[in-house]
């Protein structure tokens, strides 16, 4: 008889007001209506109503708790009444007269000044906090480290080879394409400005120099650190969430032991010959950039290079490789065993793991390079 | 298999049913009906596949082979906005809840609200606010985050979001997995009041041997890859396949049978 959709309407019969309902009272239509409906209750409010259902054909929960929130508002003594309802519609209005009061829906904020300092003060605790337990945890990989030392027994062989393959042999073809591109684009660089200067034969010191010193070392401590470090705190980091480390040590397991001396040890061990390839596929792709965009020819190229590069170079660079993968290794574990709980900790803390160990890396490089200056290296 | 309740309408209806995992099968010819307003309870050892089965219902776990019906719905070859009507029509509750980390709780039971009856502000806080009453969350519990709440909330709250529109149909992962037996008490109880107010069916998957007692109006026994077993409880008890023996006359069946004989 009516269009689909909530109707009400409203008459004053001797001082009660009367709201009869009509039509279907379910959710997706009590939009039209509820700021009308609100309206309407804050202006019974101390007032008699009796609510009239004969005419919903059809009510869910929603329905019936706007009808029940209208009523509520209004006086409720013995003259207001709610009728004409049927069997299954008093049900629904019964099932949810109990459960009208509001929630709440957000935490309640604090002063916004207040919340900046406490998150400024709550910030700066958190990383003594995290540069101290850093610390500790460096402390006691090395105390770990000498343990097994003095007792080979304990160290985890199959494990470190595995870390060695996992976290270092398959990382290889991603870090060699790398630095190859780089020393075709530092060759191009070079070809490019030196000619200008009628130069371009210094291309191969350019390269040489560069990705023996820097590039191929670094490339690799970076690409380690995205792939290999945040990996070893997803690992971690997961079986701290599922309670194996806990497990481990009512075992009598030292985590330190069976986890993370492994890692270190693998990533401090393959790092430098990593950064090798990596270097010599560096040189490769300035090679042959040299060839085809400058006509020197690899025999040329080879033995300028050996006449100008020195050793020096080639070690400058590969010595700093053992410091990048400790560190790197070390956050990486470390941050795994930060983990708490959630996944979401173990996202974050990945995040963290790789965020800090690339500014380590770089900052490690950095006091290299000025060392390096220092003692005329 | 006498049905008592054959002459109700079906709202599930699953037919030769075969899911599979690459070579491993799961479920092969695998029947089974769910009739309107019942509460039909699933049991099965570890790994029979009666997450499975629940997956494969809903939508998530596409069948090798088979037919499944919801509301006289081909749920795989419906259309997208077929699909659609259909989901909207059932809730369901995941195991660990399955709440959106990032919202509070009120937001979660707002979140279908607002995306599918367009409903937002007060209205749509009201209607949350109902809901989170109804399954027995206090009115605080709106605001936390799911992080904050314990299992047995979490699960209550995750019963909210999935009531939020009023569903026909509800799927329940072991509810009450998890749960201290006053808690699962509770939760069944709140489910039978639910089912009796609101006139929903619940597709419910369960351990439970009490919430079977308490609450389940017929059972659906799940091994050997298909239903071996569904009807009434009292009947499939009788039923003589070892496992259905083995489950319902164990120390813990005998237990739950007296709890509820007393």
């Amino acid at each position: 008889m009516t269009d689909s959709g909530a109707h009400f309407d409203i008459d004053v019969d001797s001082g009660v007001l009367r709201l009869t309902a009509r039509g279907d009272w379910r959710a997706k239509f009590l939009k039209a209506i509820d700021s009308r409906l609100r309206d309407f209750a804050d202006d019974s409010v101390g007032r008699d109503l009796i609510i009239d259902m004969s005419g919903v054909e059809r009510l869910d929960t929603a329905g019936a708790m706007v009808l029940q929130r209208t009523f509520a508002a209004s006086d409720r003594t013995s003259a207001s009444n709610i009728v004409g309802a049927s069997a299954s519609h008093k049900a629904l209005m019964t099932q949810v007269v109990a459960h009208l009061d509001p929630c709440h829906v957000m935490p309640v904020h604090k002063n916004a000044f207040l919340a900046m300092l406490e998150r400024l003060g709550r910030g700066t605790r958190d990383a003594y906090f995290a540069t101290m337990h850093l610390l500790d945890f460096i402390g006691h990989t090395l105390v770990t480290a000498w343990r097994v030392m003095t007792r080979p027994s304990h160290f985890r062989w199959t494990s470190t080879v595995h870390h060695m393959e996992e976290a270092g042999l398959n990382a290889v073809p991603i870090i060699g394409l790398m630095t190859f591109l780089i020393g075709a684009v530092v060759a191009f660089m070079g070809a490019k400005i030196l000619r200008l200067f009628n130069a371009e034969i210094f291309t191969i010191e350019l390269v040489g120099i560069s990705v023996l010193r820097e590039f191929g070392v670094l490339l690799t401590a970076i690409l380690i650190a995205g792939r290999s470090g945040s990996a070893f705190t997803a690992q971690i980091g997961s079986m701290k969430i599922r309670e194996e480390i806990d497990a481990m040590r009512v075992l009598g397991l030292d985590p330190m032991e069976v986890l993370v001396l492994p890692r270190v040890v693998a990533l401090v061990i393959m790092l430098a010959p990593i950064a090798f390839v990596a270097s010599m596929l560096g040189l490769l792709g300035g090679l042959l950039v040299s060839w085809s965009a400058m006509d020197i020819s690899p025999a040329l190229f080879m033995a300028r290079f050996q006449e100008t590069v020195i050793m020096n170079h080639f070690w400058a660079g590969l010595i700093k490789a053992p410091f990048f993968a400790f560190v790197i290794a070390v956050i990486g574990c470390f941050q795994g065993m930060q983990v708490e709980g959630s996944a979401e900790s173990l996202g974050q803390r990945t995040t963290l793991s790789v965020v800090q160990s690339l500014f380590l890396v770089i900052v490690i490089d950095a006091f290299f390079a000025m060392f390096y200056l220092e003692i005329d290296y | 298999m006498s049905d008592a309740h054959a002459s109700r309408q079906t709202v599930i209806e699953v037919r030769d049913l075969r899911t599979q995992f690459d070579d491993f099968i799961v479920h092969d010819k695998l029947d089974l009906d769910v009739h309107q307003g019942e509460i039909l309870g699933v049991v099965g050892g570890s790994g029979a596949g009666k997450s499975v089965l629940l997956r494969a219902i809903i939508g998530l776990k596409q069948p090798s082979k088979g037919v499944v019906t919801v509301f006289g719905e081909n749920f795989y070859e419906a259309g997208e906005d077929e699909r659609l009507a259909v989901e909207r029509r059932w809730g369901v509750l995941f195991q660990g809840g399955a709440l959106f980390s990032s919202l509070t709780v009120a937001q979660n039971v707002m979140a279908p609200i607002r995306e599918h009856l367009d409903i937002e502000g007060e209205l749509a806080r009201d209607m949350a606010a109902l809901k989170i009453s109804m399954v027995g969350l206090p009115a605080e519990a709106g605001a936390k985050y799911p992080s904050e709440l314990s299992g047995g909330m979490r699960k209550r709250a995750g019963l909210a979001r999935a009531l939020a529109l009023d569903p026909e149909l509800v799927f329940l992962d072991e509810p009450t997995a998890g749960l201290d037996p006053i808690g699962a008490a509770k939760f069944d109880e709140l489910i039978i009041n639910l089912k009796e107010s609101l006139g929903l069916t619940v597709f419910m998957v369960t351990h439970d041997l009490d919430t079977l007692h308490a609450a389940c109006d017929r059972v659906a026994v799940l091994a050997e890859k298909r239903v071996i077993e569904c009807g009434p409880l009292d009947e499939v008890r009788r039923a003589d396949h070892p496992w259905i023996q083995e489950y319902f006359s164990g120390p813990r069946g005998r237990a739950a049978l007296t709890a509820k004989a007393s």
